[in-house]
């Protein structure tokens, strides 16, 4: 996402040219894409549900408020051309790559400037041109896909990584145990990151497990280093990310990545997520991961009004958003049965 | 022209594709070292090599995902199913992801693959490894469906189907494959959704698939000696379909039988059965009647397989009493 602070300014007095130098700089354009990329998804989000609210966004949808920590610190951490495959709670990692946010809110709403046209809507999020490539709506089948686009690029030895987000829940299907399996006999450089929200769907994740962590667990039956990291925080996101991101441009093979974190709300439109205790909901509230984020900026010494900026920016995009998805016309008539095929269309005869 | 087995056939039209574009690639369960558990891949590892070929786990959802990842950015991939009943275990990525990709995304993804498979009965291996499943595929919009007959349309529709720009699930006749033809020497491509007229006949048009063609062309030969002119088409690929040819060649003789390996209920069969009473109602004779197996699982022993699958026999029997009525 573009900055629009400088770094150096951003940083206030104490962060003068010399200082901490070359390096200092760089990260401090790391931590304001972090912050900026964690709060604009946050206000996405948010708005998302309140459009819900007004019944502007039909069908079903998932939010991933509570979980910008992961999808920020990852996609910071991506060169541009690396491929992100993601699940139906897409909306973040699809933003995250640079899509249109506009597009992205009016695919929500069923319009014709949504990105795909209407056509997917907001289980299936995808931005080619950014190499979002999709956001999958069955669990477990795009672990699958992504060791393809990384089978392709060990292929055509481009040096991308395929980063592949799921839930806890995905970690009991057998396409995760597949993918694993042939993503280390291949050596393919795909990281897989396991959010681990403790619920899949409406169940407890422990209550359905074999096992304590239900993606790092299970790292050894594949010959995977157990990775758990705090997925709240989103420094820690985005160094493991490198790591891994590193480790499969190598030719070292893929990561297994369990990232701690927690939604916010229910599962889905429908789940009001009524069977999660209270005291653990507060609990990881207080750990919300933008405003754990923003603390720890401050406390470096960046200045407020940086980040109060910065919050203010990231609403107004949001609102200018969320006009222009609404000026939206619905998709014509014709939109129906074009682009089955390749050739545009939908004849199945001649 | 060259005499090649159909198994021969399926290697010499990957082999063909994969000398002209370095994009294409195939992975499988024992298709490289060991050239395919029906020997269809023979000799790809040896001219290829193990990037281009390549020996997979037995996986069939990392195969086929493998397959539309790999699509979907810049690579022209075949992935095997050794037989077609597997891809009930895989279903998801043919049927929810490969199939829906492009139209989801409103043509953002395209997916340039091939899924092949081994089809169809005769082998006596019972009910999880003899089934004729062109019509599952049929069913899912975004999918295209080949299955061929004769060697050399073996080697033209694989080539023709590795370069095609969408997903398409390529059949392979088990039952056919050691049979031998004639394959045009040189580069050779057939059109995909092109009906093949093996037979003019001037009283019934027989329409048949994949290894029920064979037998068709057979039946047909035979129904001459009794005086029924029968015009035999292989219809080569149910999607895109030959309606043209199809339609055209029932409404020249007044009657159309179809012969389907499926199980009775939902066989291409009546599809084709919906599309010659909505176009060629005025044209005919008498009612569509299908040539199909039973409504049944298929069992494994020879009496009984032999009986469920439609024989040459049959087919001449119930074209003789249709047209005698």
């Amino acid at each position: 996402m573009a900055e629009t602070v400088s770094p150096l300014e951003a940083r206030g007095p104490q962060a003068k040219p010399g200082g901490r130098g070359e390096l200092g700089s760089e990260r401090l354009i790391t931590e304001l894409a972090l912050y900026r990329m964690q709060v604009e998804l946050r206000l996405f989000e948010k708005r998302a549900y309140d459009l819900f609210l007004q019944n502007l966004v039909k069908g079903t949808s998932h939010l991933g408020l509570g979980q910008e920590a992961v999808a920020a610190g990852f996609a910071v951490a991506m060169r541009p051309d690396d491929y992100t495959f993601c699940t139906y709670r897409g909306h973040n990692h699809t933003l995250a790559r640079g899509a249109s946010m506009t597009a992205v809110m009016a695919e929500l709403l069923g319009r014709s400037n949504g990105i795909l046209h209407g056509k997917g809507g907001s289980m299936h999020l995808t931005d080619v041109e950014h190499f979002a490539m999709g956001s999958y709506a069955i669990v477990g089948a795009h672990l699958t896909i992504a060791n393809g686009a990384a089978w392709s690029a060990q292929y055509r030895k481009s040096g991308q990584v395929a980063v592949c987000f799921f839930g806890d829940g995905t970690t009991n299907i057998g396409a995760f145990h597949e993918a694993l399996n042939m993503a280390v006999v291949w050596k393919l450089p795909v990281v897989f990151v396991c959010e681990n929200n403790l619920y899949m769907e409406y169940t407890p994740i422990a209550a359905v497990t074999s096992v304590k962590n239900p993606a790092a667990d299970r790292a050894s039956a594949y010959g995977l280093e157990p990775i758990v990291i705090d997925g709240n925080d989103a420094d820690i996101c985005y160094r493991s990310a490198l790591t891994a991101y590193e480790r499969a441009r190598l030719g070292k093979g893929p990561s297994l990545i369990e990232a701690k974190t927690y939604r916010h709300g229910g599962h889905s439109r429908a789940d009001p997520a009524s069977y999660r205790p209270q005291s653990e909901v507060e609990e990881w509230l207080k750990r919300d991961p933008v405003d754990l984020y923003k603390a720890r900026l401050l406390e470096r010494g960046m200045q407020s009004t940086v980040l109060d900026a910065i919050d203010a920016e990231s609403l107004a995009k949001v609102d200018h958003a969320t006009e222009e998805a609404k000026a939206g016309p619905p998709p014509s008539p014709d939109a129906l049965e074009t682009n089955v095929w390749a050739d545009g269309g939908a004849a199945w005869r001649n | 022209m060259a005499e090649l087995t159909y198994r021969d056939a399926v290697a010499a039209g990957i082999a063909q594709e994969m000398r002209r574009d370095p994009d294409v690639v195939l992975i499988g369960e024992d298709i490289a070292a060991a050239g395919g558990v029906f020997k269809t891949t023979v000799g790809l590892l040896d001219e290829f090599g193990p990037e281009r070929v390549r020996d997979t786990p037995i996986s069939e959802q990392a195969i086929l995902g493998a397959v539309m990842g790999a699509a979907m950015t810049g690579l022209r991939p075949i992935g095997e199913i050794m037989f077609s009943d597997f891809l009930a275990v895989c279903w998801d990525i043919a049927a929810n992801q490969i199939a829906k990709a492009r139209y989801m995304t409103d043509g953002q993804v395209n997916l340039p693959l091939v899924i092949r498979t081994a089809n169809g009965g005769g082998f006596r291996f019972g009910a999880q490894h003899s089934q004729a499943v062109e019509n599952w595929a049929m069913a899912i919009p975004g999918l295209k469906v080949v299955a061929p007959a004769y060697p050399a349309d073996v080697k033209g529709l694989l080539a023709a189907s590795i370069r095609d720009p969408d997903p398409v699930l390529f059949f392979e006749a088990k039952g056919l494959f050691a049979d031998k033809g004639e394959v045009p020497d040189g580069e050779h491509v057939v059109p995909l959704g092109t009906a093949n007229v093996l037979r003019k006949g001037k009283n019934c048009t027989i329409v048949a698939l994949a290894a029920m063609v064979p037998r068709a062309l057979e039946a047909a030969n035979r129904l001459a000696q009794d005086g029924i002119d029968a015009t035999v088409v292989d219809v080569r690929s149910l999607v895109p379909l030959d309606t043209r040819t199809i339609l055209s060649e029932v409404s020249n003789t007044g009657r159309a039988f179809t012969v389907e390996e499926n199980p009775r209920l939902c066989g291409w069969g009546a599809e084709l059965a919906s599309l010659i009473a909505d176009e060629c109602f005025y044209d005919l004779d008498g009612p569509v009647v299908r040539i199909t197996t039973p409504h049944v699982p298929l069992p494994a022993a020879d009496a009984l397989e032999d009986l469920a699958r439609p024989s040459i026999d049959r087919i001449v029997a119930e074209v003789r009493q249709a047209m005698e009525r």
